[in-house]
């Protein structure tokens, strides 16, 4: 008693000290940690307890690693480090530099040891030193962190902060703590209140933490007390569940509308060839199976940019895609114009050939392809709603590719003349457009977008030899779906589909989900043979 | 006496037919019997594998000669014949799997060893009846009929036409497979209907029975054969390739052309679902990849390659292409998928009249300039 006395004097003390001195010298900070040396756990806790308050910039690193046991004293000079173990060796840093002091043996350095009591302390001098960092996110995500295990403690760290606090979504999260604790209350009107504030918060903690009160009180005989507080429960959690159905709707139309962007972007080649050439090109898929390729390879060539790979790959793949495309158009296709069946075949023999030339050539097996850091994590918004960054970025590329082709299309030249071929070839050609180079580029345009769809789906599914066949029936059924030689359609087409998916899947699993699109796309087929955005007029006859 | 001048009539009317009938009577004739009656060791021995693998061929070319008429007589590229070919095959399969009986590996009586590992506790519904073969034999043709009928009801009604309805069609066969790799739509999910026992109580491992199952696949080819080319002769016949040629003048003409593409397609079908039936006890099993798209389409390669419109072309490219692939798949299959791909590229650019049009072609090449002014005209 009288010892815990003198350790709360000593802290006190040492409080005061540091309060008195506005600014902590590195120096005294680094003979803070000398100190961790001793071998006696209560000297360790007063140390801990400076570290702590010493507003030193690495005192939360300091302490955190601690914790985590990974602060230890080289034998020969008693320095404390920070040491990462590998195998036998010891890979020692620098705390106050963050200097790589290099390797030494395992048996050189020796671990600062803690006890249960010392873990105790550290993490609540570790949830008061991140409750006043400087950084909100920081202070927000150790509130959420303290969600599990509010002691007493833990509530005054948290009261204390709560005036001072200025962020708004710390504050709720801090209210939201509270809140949690006073469910335990015995008190009628704080435990209202806080089930009034809870109703609020989107935390799954929060609805754990009301749940569990009502199953409680289910179980107590029941007063007009406890009666009142359930339906407060009730009428809080079918809030939160309201809420929550909300944004789970939100998400799935962001699943949706990703979806619906691979669609776009797998199919807006497609579109452009049909549309113009009147021609089906059943190797689209072995494009995109190729960009995606591209993106592997160029990972393999360039490791040290794998950051920017995919920014490479882009125009890489365009390119490369572009010049497969002209090569078959020159090739095969152009032999086979007013003969749309036949080339369905002969475009069918090539996807053959391509599938099997990755196989050789590369491997049957798929290949990995790395995520660089931009697009892995994901983009929280709140606690029940959270977006992947790769769909993210996906969505966004897709409808920027979707712009540049429709610029493409109204504001060039070359996008004039595919227009006008598209609307009657022979007038075009009376016109002096070379239509058959007409058909080359557009056929190396749709190809290109394809290789380029392909880099993006290289960051959301396996790459392998049969990447194009997955996709190629959904691709045809979202321009039949929309409409031939019309980008809006394409657009409108992919998203429908998309969507529609997403918000069947719940219901039915994805593969039924998937048939009975299938099957509504060929019921849709017999209102609007021609898709939902059909040419009209003298264009419309085939 | 008129029937059999009508058989005559139909399957002695040209060269071609003359010369594929020729060959399918003697096959059926000479194969089973070289198969059963000749000693092992004898070199005109033909043995079991050898008889299944043409029996086989003989189920392609009947499905081979269902796509012909709709795609050579008819203009419609139905990329979804697998789907009729496979309903035939599940029908007969489902018969079969009724057979074996308390014989499964789990030795229930009624339930189906699959049925079992999924702790089902009765029969589904749309397996009462697969007991009985008739039964059993009227769902070979009235699955896949049933499914072509509505299918083409509301394709043809609303006019769906072109590479419109080609990929509708593979949509259709696209879905299907999925369906049926589903373990909880009752057909045995991936794995389809296997380890049949016997057929109306023939023990399918016999060389009797084999050489059984090979006589009616010829058989069956024959009689197909000669109702494509009764549908092709007939009235019908003309105005379904008037369809093919010019569907709006046909129209415009009075005739309700989405009825006769209706009842043509649904022949079709039920041809297709009949190849499936012969063919399933043959391979002994069937599963849901019988529906994948590439099947149907690589079906549609064999009548190109034989020759389109012409029926004997049909069943000739069958044999053909899939004694390639049998060849190719054993000593290079590495090989195979270039070969396929290759083939399909040539033959569209090169031989759109397929292999029986090769001799046309040679013949018309000489006076090359009134062939092209032909053309021109027409």
């Amino acid at each position: 008693m009288i010892y815990k006395l003198l350790v709360t004097a000593f802290l006190a003390f040492n409080l005061i000290t540091h309060l008195g001195l506005a600014e902590e010298t590195p120096a005294d900070f680094e003979t803070l940690l000398a100190q961790l040396t001793t071998k006696k756990f209560n000297e360790k806790e007063i140390i801990i307890g400076e570290i702590a308050s010493s507003g030193h910039e690495q005192a939360l690193p300091v302490l955190t690693r601690l914790l985590e046991g990974e602060v230890y004293y080289r034998k020969d000079d008693k320095k404390i480090v920070f040491v990462d173990i590998v195998e036998k060796d010891a890979l020692v840093t620098d705390i106050i530099s963050g200097e790589d002091l290099g390797t030494l043996p395992k048996k050189k350095v020796k671990k600062v040891g803690i006890n249960n009591k010392l873990r105790g302390v550290l993490k609540g001098a570790i949830a008061r030193l991140s409750l006043n960092n400087q950084d909100p996110e920081v202070r927000r995500a150790a509130v959420v962190e303290m969600f599990e295990n509010l002691d007493n403690d833990t509530i005054l760290l948290i009261e204390e902060r709560l005036p001072k606090e200025e962020d708004d979504d710390v504050i709720e999260v801090l209210n939201t703590a509270l809140a949690i604790s006073n469910l335990k209350s015995q008190d009628r009107t704080t435990v209202l209140a806080a089930v009034e504030t809870l109703s609020k918060s989107l935390h799954p903690e929060a609805r754990t933490a009301l749940t569990s009160l009502k199953t409680n009180l289910s179980e107590q005989p029941s007063t007009p007390q406890s009666q009142e507080i359930t339906s407060a429960i009730d009428n809080s959690l079918h809030y939160i569940n309201s809420s929550v159905g909300w944004y789970k709707q939100i998400e799935n139309v962001f699943f949706g509308v990703s979806l619906g962007s691979v669609l776009l972007l797998a199919a807006v080649g497609l579109a452009i060839t049909f549309g113009v050439m009147g021609v089906i090109n059943m190797a689209h898929g072995e494009m995109l199976m190729l960009g995606a390729y591209t993106t592997y390879i160029i990972q393999q060539v360039f490791p040290s940019l794998l950051q920017y790979s995919l920014l490479i790959s882009i125009p890489v793949a365009f390119v490369f895609t572009a010049i497969v495309g002209i090569a078959i158009e020159r090739g095969v296709i152009r032999f086979m114009y007013g003969r749309p069946l036949e080339t369905l075949l002969a475009t069918f023999g090539i996807s053959l050939i391509l599938q099997q030339a990755v196989r050789t050539l590369i491997s049957p097996q798929n290949r990995a392809v790395a995520t660089p850091d931009f697009m892995s994590g994901s983009l929280e918004i709140n606690p029940a709603l959270s977006l992947t960054y790769n769909r993210l970025y996906i969505i966004i590329f897709a409808f920027l590719v979707l712009a540049g082709l429709m610029l493409l299309l109204k504001k060039t030249n070359f996008g004039l003349q595919i227009r006008a071929v598209t609307q009657n070839r022979t007038m075009a050609k009376a016109m002096g457009i070379r239509t058959d180079w007409v058909d080359a580029l557009t056929f190396g345009l749709g190809s290109g977008i394809a290789g380029m769809a392909g880099v993006a789906l290289s960051q959301l599914t396996n790459v392998g030899p049969n990447l194009g066949q997955g996709y190629i029936i959904d691709s045809f059924m979202v321009v039949v779906f929309g409409g031939v030689g019309n980008l809006w359609g394409t657009l409108f087409g992919a998203m429908t589909l998309g969507i529609a998916n997403k918000f069947l899947e719940p219901f039915t699993g994805a593969v039924v989900a998937k048939i009975l699109i299938l099957v509504l796309i060929i019921l849709f087929i017999q209102k609007r043979p021609r898709g939902m955005f059909a040419l009209k007029g003298r264009s419309a006859e085939s | 006496m008129f029937k059999q001048s009508l058989l005559q009539r139909l399957l002695l009317s040209d060269t071609g037919s003359k010369i594929f009938t020729a060959i399918i009577v003697v096959m059926t004739v000479v194969v089973p019997a070289l198969n059963l009656f000749v000693p092992e060791d004898s070199i005109f021995y033909i043995s079991t594998y050898t008889m299944t693998l043409l029996g086989k061929y003989l189920c392609f070319a009947l499905l081979a000669l269902s796509v012909d008429l709709v795609w050579g007589y008819l203009g419609i590229l139905s990329l979804g014949h697998g789907a009729f070919f496979a309903l035939g095959g599940y029908a007969m399969g489902m018969y079969l799997m009724r057979q074996i009986g308390d014989r499964g590996v789990y030795g229930n009586p009624l339930l189906p060893d699959f049925m079992v590992f999924l702790n089902w506790e009765q029969l589904p519904w749309y397996w009462y009846g697969f007991d009985m073969f008739p039964f059993a034999l009227l769902m070979i043709f009235f699955a896949p009929g049933l499914l072509a009928f509505v299918f083409g009801w509301l394709a043809f009604r609303s006019r769906v036409t072109g590479v419109y309805l080609s990929i509708i069609t593979q949509a259709m066969t696209y879905a299907l497979m999925l369906a049926f790799f589903q373990n909880n739509f009752g057909f045995g999910g991936n794995n389809g209907l296997t380890d049949f026992k016997d057929l109306l109580g023939f023990n399918l491992q016999d060389d009797s029975t084999r050489a059984g199952l090979f006589i009616a696949s010829a058989i069956s080819l024959i009689l197909g054969y000669a109702v494509c080319k009764f549908i092709t002769q007939s009235r019908l016949g003309s105005i379904a390739m008037a369809i093919r040629d010019s569907e709006s003048r046909v129209r415009f003409m009075g005739y309700r052309d989405e009825h006769i593409k209706l009842f043509v397609f649904v022949i079709s079908a039920v041809l297709a679902g009949i190849a499936g039936a012969l063919y399933v006890p043959q391979v002994g099993i069937i599963n849901p990849s019988e529906f994948a798209p590439i099947r149907s389409i690589e079906l549609v390669i064999w009548v190109a390659i034989g020759g389109r419109g012409t029926l004997y072309g049909a069943v000739l490219g069958a044999f053909v292409v899939n004694y390639t692939k049998t060849f190719f798949t054993a000593f290079a299959p590495e090989a195979w998928l270039f070969i396929l791909g290759s083939i399909f590229v040539f033959v569209t650019i090169f031989m759109p009249k397929g292999l029986v049009g090769l001799y046309d072609q040679f013949r018309n090449r000489r006076p090359f300039k009134t062939r092209q002014g032909q053309a021109a005209k027409s």
